[in-house]
C-alpha cells in the first residue's frame, strides 16, 4: 500500500515536471514568462564594518521587494523579478573572494558588492575574468572601479576631498588646518585630493597633524593647530574620530570652523553636547532627516521593515545600486552581462543620492550635496 | 612657548590617567605576581556602568560612583576566584594566558551586552576649565591628577602601616611563609584584587569623564599603556607606577608635538623596550635577586 502509494506520488511529480517544464517553453516564447535575475550581494555582516554591510543588504532589500511588488522589471519582451542573496565578507580581503564564490555558485548574475574598498579591490580581478557586470554601492577607493565591468554608486574619496577643497575657498577661508587618519585609505585619499586642490586654489595648509586607528586623544594636534592662523579644520575621518576631535577641540576653547567629508553622517549621536558641532560641513549624498518625499517615503519603508532603524547612506546607496541594475537591465534589454556592462556607460538614474550619470571610468557622476550642522540637527546647505 | 606649556599639560591629563591605571596593575602584581592583563577590561565595566546609571537611571551621581565601584569590586573578586585561583600553582604563563583570555570574555561580554557602536557620555564632573591667556586647565584634569595623588598616598600608607597591608607585603614575599605566620593567603589575595578593581573602577569614571565616550574596547588601549607606565615606573612600586604614569604621558604628548605623530604608539612602546634594556627594575623599583 505505502509502496504503491509513493510510486503513484513519485510518477506524478515527474509527470508535473515535464508539463510545467513544457509549459514554460511554450510561454516564453509568447513574451510572458516571469524570470528571475540573480543579484549576488556581498559586504560585512559581522565585524567592525558589519553596520555598513547590514545597512546596503536591507536598503538593497527594500528596493528589490518595491520593484517586485510593482511586477518586475521589464527586459526587451519578458518580465523579471529580481532575486538577492547577500554573503558575508567581513570587510576582509581574505574572505571576500569566497563570498564571491558562495554567490556566484547560486547562480548570480550581477554582483551588488563589496561595500568597503579594500575587499571590493580583493574581487574586481574575479568579476573581470567572469565578465560579470560588478557595482560597488560604497566602495570608495579608485582601485574599485579600475576594470571596465566595475561601477560605483558612491562619491570617490579623492571627488570629496577635492570638492570640500573648493567649498572652503567659496567660504573664503585661504588658510586651513587638517587632522586625518593615516592607517586609514579613506581618510589620506581624501587628505590628498583636499591638499592638491587647495594647492591649485591658492589655499595655504598651514597644518596637516595624523592620527591612527582608534586614537581618542587629539589634544596635541589641536594644540598645535591653535597656534597656527587657520581659519578653518578639515576633518576627513569617520563619525567616531570626529567626535572626539570637536569636543575636545571645545574644550580647548577652539571656536575654528569643521568641514569633513561623508564619515561625518552620524556624528550627532556621538557627542553629549552637540553645540561642539554647531557650524560644521560636510559632503553626504544622503541624510535621513532630510525632508524631501523620495527620501521620506524610503525612511518609512526602511524603518518599517527594519524594527524603526533609521537608514545611513549606505543602505541609500544600496537601494540606488538595485535601481541602476533595474536601469541597465531596461536599456540592455537582455540579462547578458557583456550587454549589460556595455548598457551601463553613459546610464542615467534618479536615485536616492542624487541624479547619477555613469561615465566610462565607471563613476556616477552627480551633484554634491552639502550638510550643515545646526542646532544640533542636520541641514541641507542651499 | 604657549604651546609647549599647553602641550605638556595635554601631558599631564594623559598621564595621571596611566597613573591612576598604573597604580592598580602594579599593586596586583606586587602582591599577587601576576600581570591581570584584564584590569584595563574592569576599566571598561566601570565605564559602561557609570554611563548606564548616570545616563539611563538618572540616580544621584554620588550613589552612582558608589554603586560603579561595587559592581567593579565584585566583577574583579568574581574573575579571581573563577578564573585565577584555580591557577595558584600552576605555572605563571598559564596565568597570564588566562587573564588574557578573561579581558577578551569581557570585551565580548560587553559587545553582546551595549553593541559595538561607540555611545556618548555626559560628563558628571561639571568644573569650568582654568584659563591663562590661551593655556587652559580643564577641570576633569585637575580632579584625575588630585584624585590620582589621593590613591596613591593612601595606598602606600595603607600597605605599609596597617594589618591587612602587613599581610598583603608578607604574601607577596613568600606565600607559604605567610600561610604558617597565620595569613589566610587566599582571602589576602581577593582582597588586593578586590583594592584593585575599585581603582579600575575611579579610573573608569575619570576617564570616560574626559574623553566622554564609551566602547568595547574602550579598556585596551589604555590598559596596555599602563603597563608600560608600571614597568616604567618599576612594576610593584606604587610611587613608580604614579611617575611612570605622568612621565609617559608627557613624553607622548611631546613626541605627538614635535615628531609625526603616527610615530607616537612606536615611541611609547619604544620606552618600554628601553626600559627593559636599560634598568629592568624601573625607576623606582627594587632591584631583587631571585632566589634559585
Amino acid at each position: 500500500m505505502r509502496k504503491g502509494l509513493k510510486r503513484f506520488v513519485s510518477f506524478g511529480l515527474v509527470a508535473g515536471m515535464v508539463v510545467a517544464s513544457m509549459s514554460g517553453c511554450g510561454k516564453k516564447e509568447a513574451g510572458s514568462k516571469d524570470g528571475v535575475f540573480k543579484i549576488g550581494g556581498i559586504g560585512p555582516l559581522t565585524g567592525d564594518a558589519a553596520s555598513y554591510g547590514i545597512s546596503v543588504k536591507n536598503g538593497a532589500q527594500i528596493a528589490i521587494d518595491e520593484i517586485n511588488a510593482a511586477g518586475g522589471v521589464k527586459v526587451g519582451d519578458s518580465t523579471y523579478k529580481l532575486e538577492m542573496k547577500f554573503e558575508d565578507d567581513e570587510a576582509t580581503p581574505d574572505t571576500a573572494p569566497t563570498a564571491y564564490n558562495n554567490v556566484m555558485d547560486w547562480g548570480a548574475q550581477a554582483i551588488l558588492g563589496c561595500v568597503t574598498s579594500g575587499a571590493c579591490k580583493s574581487i574586481t580581478a574575479l568579476t573581470k575574468k567572469d565578465g560579470i557586470l560588478q557595482i560597488t554601492p560604497s566602495g570608495s577607493d579608485p582601485g574599485c572601479i579600475e576594470n571596465d565591468n566595475a561601477f560605483r554608486v558612491c562619491f570617490s574619496d579623492p571627488f570629496q576631498g577635492l570638492t570640500m577643497a573648493n567649498l572652503a575657498k567659496d567660504l573664503g577661508y585661504t588658510k586651513i588646518a587638517i587632522i586625518y587618519n593615516n592607517s586609514d585609505d579613506y581618510s589620506t585619499g581624501g587628505m590628498n585630493a583636499f591638499t592638491e586642490q587647495a594647492k591649485a586654489n591658492g589655499q595655504e595648509i598651514v597644518a596637516c597633524e595624523a592620527f591612527a586607528n582608534g586614537a581618542n586623544d587629539f589634544n596635541t594636534q589641536l594644540t598645535k593647530i591653535k597656534a597656527t592662523d587657520a581659519q578653518a579644520i578639515f576633518v576627513p575621518a569617520y563619525y567616531n574620530d570626529c567626535a572626539f576631535i570637536t569636543t575636545q577641540a571645545a574644550a580647548l576653547g577652539m571656536k575654528l570652523p569643521f568641514l569633513g567629508m561623508d564619515g561625518w553622517d552620524g556624528v550627532i549621536a556621538q557627542v553629549s553636547d552637540t553645540s561642539v558641532l554647531e557650524g560644521a560641513i560636510f559632503l553626504s549624498p544622503f541624510v535621513a532627516s532630510v525632508q524631501e518625499t523620495n527620501v521620506q517615503n524610503f525612511v518609512n519603508a526602511y524603518k518599517k521593515a527594519n524594527n524603526n532603524a533609521i537608514p545611513d547612506q549606505f543602505a541609500a546607496d544600496g537601494y540606488d545600486t538595485v535601481y541602476v541594475i533595474k536601469a541597465a537591465l531596461e536599456k540592455a534589454g537582455s540579462t547578458d552581462s557583456a550587454k549589460l556592462i556595455e548598457a551601463m556607460n553613459g546610464l542615467n538614474v534618479d536615485g536616492l543620492t542624487g541624479k547619477m550619470t555613469f561615465d566610462a571610468q565607471g563613476d556616477a557622476n552627480k551633484g554634491a550635496k552639502f550638510i550643515e550642522i545646526k542646532n544640533g540637527e542636520y541641514v541641507v546647505r542651499q | 612657548m604657549e604651546s609647549f606649556i599647553q602641550t605638556l599639560i595635554n601631558g599631564l591629563q594623559t598621564g595621571s590617567i596611566f597613573a591612576l591605571i598604573a597604580i592598580g596593575y602594579t599593586m596586583v602584581y606586587g602582591i599577587a605576581k601576576m600581570i591581570n592583563f584584564a584590569h584595563g577590561d574592569i576599566i571598561m565595566v566601570g565605564a559602561y556602568t557609570i554611563c548606564v546609571l548616570t545616563m539611563d537611571t538618572k540616580i544621584p551621581v554620588v550613589l552612582a560612583i558608589i554603586i560603579t565601584i561595587l559592581v567593579c569590586t565584585v566583577v574583579g573578586i568574581l574573575t579571581e576566584r573563577l578564573a585565577y585561583k584555580p591557577l595558584r600553582k600552576a605555572p605563571s604563563l598559564a596565568v597570564l594566558i588566562t587573564a588574557i583570555g578573561v579581558s577578551l570574555f569581557l570585551q565580548s561580554l560587553a559587545l553582546i551586552i551595549f553593541g559595538e557602536k561607540q555611545r556618548p557620555f555626559e560628563s558628571i564632573i561639571k568644573i569650568p576649565p582654568i584659563e591663562f591667556g590661551n593655556i587652559v586647565i580643564q577641570g576633569v584634569a585637575l580632579v584625575t591628577f588630585i584624585v590620582t595623588i589621593i590613591c596613591m598616598v593612601v595606598l602606600n600608607i595603607f600597605i605599609k602601616k596597617t594589618k591587612l597591608g602587613r599581610a598583603m607585603r608578607a604574601v607577596s614575599e613568600d606565600k607559604q611563609a605567610a600561610q604558617l605566620m597565620g595569613i589566610n593567603v587566599n582571602k589576602t589575595i581577593s582582597l588586593t584584587f578586590a583594592i584593585g578593581s575599585a581603582l579600575a573602577a575611579v579610573a573608569g569614571i575619570l576617564y570616560i569623564c574626559q574623553y566622554l565616550a564609551v566602547k568595547p574596547t574602550l579598556g585596551a588601549l589604555p590598559g596596555i599603556k599602563a603597563f608600560v607606565a608600571a614597568v616604567l615606573g618599576g612594576i610593584g612600586s606604587i610611587p613608580g607606577a604614579m611617575v611612570g604614569g605622568i612621565l609617559l604621558g608627557v613624553i607622548e604628548a611631546l613626541s605627538k608635538f614635535y615628531l609625526p605623530s603616527e610615530l607616537t604608539d612606536a615611541i611609547v612602546f619604544g620606552v618600554l623596550v628601553l626600559v627593559l634594556l636599560l634598568k629592568p627594575s624601573g625607576l623606582l623599583g627594587k632591584k631583587r635577586i631571585e632566589k634559585v
